[in-house]
């Protein structure tokens, strides 16, 4: 349970901080120019640390099992 | 949870291959235009590759002789990973190729056919293809030291195997692949300086990222052995 939770903490925390990202205006004007090319690398930084942050689970529930 | 200084060097060197990658300059290529990033990821998938599997080799010598079960499960799981990112490197170099390569529109570029001919894409198919069997050969003996035996000897074979089908013969043959002569994206004079900054580091980070998630293969085999000789 405990675990849920925190889950559902980071997953409001990676909403709510890009949330207030986009309504900065110095922020919407990066993320429009250039061919919008911010935007592929916010998205690819966005599979990063989610592939990042689900490995580090793994880890640490391996953690937990080996010192069963 | 062992969030150790190389798992961390990875997360920032990854970080960094992604934002660099994307957004400093590269040199301006006919042909290739944009897709040159690539560089940072399909490059880096082979490079992880060869080291994994590297790493694999080593600890089934080191199996052969002292016989520790544990060398066995490392190099099995370095064969694995080492093969996933093979396969992720060989579809990043199918989708990048079909938009460099080829384009129906353009009669200077390759027909289909000539693609499909590419000593490097058969040849690392076929070193790919060497591992596959690897992996079939293991999950056909039943009994625990004779399989972990004779993997061992086959991948010291299916090691042995790369250099013919990646390193020797896709050089002798023309082909359209870069890397013709010498080392592809290792030598200093066909790599622009500026890639140079983002792809080291992009290498050492992928395959730090492919060492992390075998390390975890390692310790979930460790507990699953350790689960079934309790039992």
């Amino acid at each position: 349970m405990n675990k849920l939770n925190k889950f559902i903490l980071l997953l409001l925390a990676i909403m709510f901080s890009s949330t207030s990202q986009a309504q900065e205006e110095t922020m919407a004007n990066t993320m429009r120019s250039n061919g919008k090319i911010y935007v592929v690398v916010a998205v690819l930084t966005t599979i990063l640390v989610g592939l990042i942050a689900y490995l580090v689970r793994l880890d640490k529930k391996i953690s937990k099992l080996e010192k069963e | 949870m062992r969030l150790t200084w190389w798992k961390l060097l990875s997360i920032i060197l990854l970080l960094y291959a992604v934002i660099g990658g994307f957004l400093l300059p590269v040199p301006e290529l006919t042909q290739l235009g944009e897709t040159i990033r690539n560089l940072y990821f399909h490059v880096c998938m082979w490079f992880a590759m060869m080291i994994l599997f590297t790493i694999s080799v080593i600890h089934s010598i080191r199996y052969l002789n002292n016989r520790a079960i544990i060398h066995d499960i490392k190099a099995k799981e370095y064969a694995s990973v080492g093969s996933f990112m093979g396969i992720l490197g060989y579809l990043t170099g199918a989708i990048w190729a079909s938009y460099t390569w080829a384009d129906p529109n353009n009669p200077a570029y390759a027909s289909l056919g000539s693609i499909m001919r590419e000593p490097k894409l058969i040849g690392a198919a076929l070193a790919l293809l060497v591992y596959g069997a690897y992996f079939i050969l293991r999950n056909s003996v039943t009994d625990i030291d004779q399989k972990a035996r004779v993997s061992a000897v086959y991948n010291i074979f299916a090691y042995a195997m790369l250099f013919p089908t990646i390193w020797i013969i896709p050089r002798l043959l023309p082909s359209l692949h870069p890397g013709q002569e010498g080392n592809p994206a290792l030598n200093f004079n066909d790599i622009d300086a500026r890639m140079r900054m983002v792809f080291y580091p992009a290498v050492i980070g992928w395959t730090l990222l492919g060492a992390w998630i075998t390390s975890l293969k390692i310790r979930l085999a460790l507990i699953k052995d350790k689960k079934f000789s309790n039992e």
